[in-house]
């Protein structure tokens, strides 16, 4: 099949960029979408021109390097995928696709497609951990006991890949689901109750100086998130943000 | 010439480490706070040992290529972790799993590393769960076990396919904590380029920053070398795009032996290629052969038909299909090891069996496991007679309630159903065994430089078993490396700060300043993946599967060649102080050129069968196990480790030769 594409180009984090047109003549429905992208690079390096710069690295939808914004959508039309696992049977011949970074004030553009979400790691700095040694003299992994259903659930919130396709979803850049699923996970289970208050508080404070936005209750990181990450976390780390602000300090 | 002393403490194996930690020299923590430590990847293995040492009060500097510790390559990892626990009572014990290691291994490991190792598993689930990796449970709260092929035990933890992931961001979670303490400086973007060594020990890296394209020089005391295997000399492999030998090479090429280069795993249940574009495989869980059999038509004409889209797979009746690991080792049959099935898949695919247009794909079925789940479903529910349709829909609920992520990845790749066809799979490379050689505290042949993880050769022989990667991973950093750098750090607490404006530091740097401008001037005119195609096609048909003398000699000689190629006409567009990553790629396809002929060189030495390895002209002949791959103990039971001499061609071997003395080294039967 035959696409047009329409591809961010941004030389640096300080470039304007811009929009630029490419013809592929020759994809196969049968290519990921970053296939495709490989395609387009190998074309425009014969071509003597400067490849697209995109992040990416396992290629099967657990690492969260891809980052791309496709037809308006963080990883494109398809659902419960990330953009590595997109394939172009997805579209049609003929079609024009849109190719954008990540839009957010906490994301900025480093070159063409690749954003610095490195403010999701400080985030993580801030409390994202228990404080627990590794030295491996802690007690018998079956001395406390988790009911399945918590577990479960503390599992489901531990599978964010940390894409970023949340915040680059909402209107409002917010990265409260995010951070969210890491406050559920730990609250959720008996070795993350002691250090709830101050872990929710940190990482709150943090996810505000980072510049993201407010949550608005859209649910549209939720419809966007390749990994299902259920927005009762929201509702989750806003208990336990309440909690811990209403009661004592440490 | 350095010589090789594994350092292996006296003693009985049970009392080895207990011993050798009793009497090893530690740092006091005042000091430990002016010792830096490098630690270059963050995966398992690199991401548990900056945490670990940071905790313990070191100054640790670590690197990733990737923009976050948390996507280093382990995070891909899906089955489990093994560990001796017993939870299960089904009679594991360390030992057990020390015997399993080295037996599915083909007894080319070393045994005092492996003991080791399962004598530490069980802290690391202890440790996992205490950190808040949500393992699976059962309904009683406590946590649920599964077996992996190889053995006979349920040893194995996890969290659903994720198992990789999950404990990934746990040690990631654990580095957070330093980091956020400033006891861990983290450089993600970064890309180590090159060793530096200061009066013969490991002093410091030359690391390329890949947003700007500077090159920056750092010290340290120590380098921990924790970047993973290199698959990717394959160019398609189960790996991520970025995984390469780049650091594990660099530090080779300063006088790091390299061990067993030629010890590569083939996992059996990939997804086939489906067309030159292709950039990687992508694995389907060892877990499936629980319940899928493998099987192609016992007739051509069927092979034909369904080549050309005449018949399908569900159309040929149970006669005419060959469930050929069934038929060949009874004993085991689906759940043979990994090196078995992928060598009798491919036996059956060159014989002209292959299911798919290219002739490389057998299928994995899981018909006969949906009709026995959804009988013994319909059973306990007290339906009676219950139609061939209900008993599949029942059947179905219940292989994806224990598959439904993998069903769902196969679909969404193939676009086929595998819930009503059977899955098409064929073997790609997946893990690498061989790696830098290291003794017993883990230090390479330069002290001072450590090797982690896959990274080193250490604790699997010519075949891992399943779930043992993020076991060995996880070991190595939080609990091996901790207490063995001390002791070589112990000398190092009067050394102060190592300046980087030192003739080595200059020289370093401008050795690899050397490297990029040449690529940057050379006006070639093919990409670097052009070359890298080439190379991973020669290395899969001559130094893939099955290796004999003549394939791999014509390797060499075709490697050889691409490599004066490359450097003759790769083209690097743009510029080198910026982000550039076709830059980043050609740095590490050179250095997988070289690899892929010491890989072949190396396989071409070991005239024997063993494990992943083999050798086609080294095959029992004859009796109970006619066709099967021949070891030689008496001529090969070694470790070959390769010293750099200039050019692979000249590499040479030096021979660390493995004793048992706790295991009786017998042949691996299946049958």
């Amino acid at each position: 099949m035959k696409v047009t594409l329409k591809v961010w180009r941004q030389k640096s984090a300080s470039d304007k960029g811009k929009i630029e047109t490419y013809q592929l003549a020759e994809v196969s429905e049968h290519m990921s979408f970053l296939e495709m992208m490989d395609v387009l690079n190998e074309q425009l390096i014969t071509e003597g021109k400067i490849p697209v710069a995109f992040d990416h690295d396992c290629r099967e939808g657990i690492c969260g390097s891809c980052s791309m914004h496709i037809n308006g959508e963080p990883h494109g039309p398809d659902r419960g995928v990330t953009t590595c696992q997109l394939h172009m049977r997805m579209f049609k011949d003929g079609d024009t696709i849109y190719i954008e970074p990540f839009r957010a004030k906490g994301f900025p553009v480093i070159k063409d497609l690749v954003v610095d979400r490195s403010a999701f790691d400080r985030i993580q700095h801030a409390g994202g951990f228990i404080s627990v040694p590794t030295s491996g003299n802690t007690q018998d992994a079956n001395s406390i006991p988790i009911p399945k259903a918590d577990a479960d659930k503390a599992f489901d919130a531990a599978t964010c890949i940390g894409c970023g396709a949340c915040v680059a979803a909402c209107k409002n850049a917010s990265a409260m689901l995010f951070v969210s699923a890491k406050v559920s996970q730990f609250s959720l289970l008996p070795q993350g109750k002691i250090e709830a208050k101050r872990r929710v508080l940190q990482m709150v404070e943090q996810m505000d100086k980072e510049g993201f936005g407010n949550c608005s209750n859209t649910g549209a990181c939720e419809a966007e998130c390749p990994k299902g990450i259920s927005l009762e976390n929201i509702a989750r780390m806003n208990r336990e943000y309440l909690k811990a602000s209403a009661s004592s300090s440490e | 010439m350095a010589t090789l002393d594994a350092k292996i403490p006296e003693g009985p194996i049970k009392d080895k480490w207990t011993n050798h930690k009793n009497h090893i020299n530690l740092v006091n923590p005042a000091n430990k706070r002016s010792i830096d430590i490098i630690v270059v990847g963050t995966g398992l293995a690199g991401g548990s040992a900056a945490a670990s040492l940071a905790e313990m009060g070191y100054s640790v500097k670590a690197f990733c290529f990737q923009d976050s510790p948390r996507r280093a390559h382990s995070i891909a990892a899906q089955g489990g972790i093994n560990a001796a626990k017993n939870y299960q009572n089904d009679g594991d014990s360390i030992f057990r799993l020390f015997y399993d290691t080295v037996k599915g291994g083909d007894y080319r490991s070393r045994e005092a590393n492996v003991y080791r190792l399962a004598e530490v598993s069980g802290n690391i689930i202890d440790q996992c769960v205490a950190q808040g990796v949500p393992f699976a449970r059962e309904y009683g709260g406590l946590l649920d076990n599964r077996s992996f092929g190889g053995v006979l035990v349920s040893r194995t933890f996890y969290a659903k396919g994720q198992t990789g992931q999950q404990l990934l961001l746990g040690a990631y979670s654990a580095m957070n904590r330093q980091i956020g303490k400033g006891k861990i400086k983290m450089y993600n973007r970064h890309e180590m380029l090159e060793l530096v060594k200061v009066e013969g020990k490991a002093r410091g890296i030359i690391a390329r920053d890949l947003v700007t394209g500077k090159l920056e020089r750092h010290s340290a005391h120590a380098v921990v070398i924790a970047s993973g295997g290199y698959g990717n000399v394959f160019y398609l492999s189960t790996n991520a795009m970025g995984s390469n030998v780049t650091a594990a090479w660099r530090v080779h090429k300063k006088g790091a032996y390299f061990a067993n280069p030629c010890y590569t795993q083939i996992h059996p249940t990939c997804i086939p290629r489906s067309g030159d574009y292709q950039s990687k495989l992508t694995l389907m869980s060892e877990s499936l052969r629980n319940d899928g059999r493998i099987w192609v038509p016992a007739k051509k004409e069927d092979v034909m038909a369904i080549r050309e889209g005449k018949m399908n797979a569900v159309d040929i009746p149970a006669e005419n299909r060959d469930y050929f690991l069934e038929r060949r080792y009874p004993a085991f049959g689906n759940l043979v090891p990994r090196d078995v099935a992928s060598r009798a898949a491919k036996e059956r695919c060159d014989a002209g069996f292959g299911v798919n247009k290219t002739g490389e794909a057998v299928y994995l079925d899981f018909a006969s496991a949906i009709h026995r789940y959804g009988s013994e479903k319909a059973m306990i529910s007290g339906e009676e007679n219950p139609s061939e349709s209900r008993i599949k829909e029942l059947g179905e609920a219940v292989i994806e309630s224990k598959y439904g992520n993998l069903f769902q990845m196969y679909e969404k790749i193939t676009d086929f159903n595998p819930y009503k066809t059977p899955m098409m799979i064929y073997p790609a490379v997946h893990y690498t065994m061989g790696g830098i050689w290291v003794d017993y505290n883990l230090m390479t042949t330069i002290p001072g430089c450590y090797a982690a993880g896959e990274a080193n050769f250490s604790d699997h022989g010519a075949n891992r078993l399943g779930a043992s990667a993020l076991m060995q991973g996880l070991a190595d950093g939080y609990f091996v490396l901790p207490y063995t750098i001390g002791d070589y750090l112990s000398d190092d607490i009067r050394t102060g700060e190592i300046s980087t404006e030192t003739t080595e530091f200059v020289e370093a740097e401008n050795a690899v300043k050397k490297r990029v401008d040449g690529f940057m001037n050379n006006k070639g005119s093919k990409s670097v993946d052009h070359f890298h195609k080439l190379l991973g096609k020669v290395m899969w048909d001559k130094v893939g599967m099955a290796r004999n003398e003549k394939g791999l000699k014509e390797a060499i000689e075709e490697i050889r060649q691409i490599r004066a190629d490359f450097h003759k006409d790769v083209m690097i567009p743009g510029e080198p102080y910026e982000m550039n990553m076709e830059l980043e790629k050609a740095l590490r396809v050179e250095d997988f050129l070289e690899l892929g002929e010491l890989f072949a060189k190396d396989a071409l030495d070991r005239t024997e069968s063993c494990g992943g390895h083999f050798r086609e002209e080294s095959t029992e002949v004859g009796g109970p196990q006619d066709g099967e791959a021949k070891r030689d103990d008496e001529n090969f039971a070694y470790v070959a480790a390769w010293e750099w001499t200039g050019d692979p061609s000249n590499s040479v071997v030096h021979k660390e030769q493995l004793t048992f003395n706790d295991i009786e080294l017998k042949q691996r039967s299946y049958k």
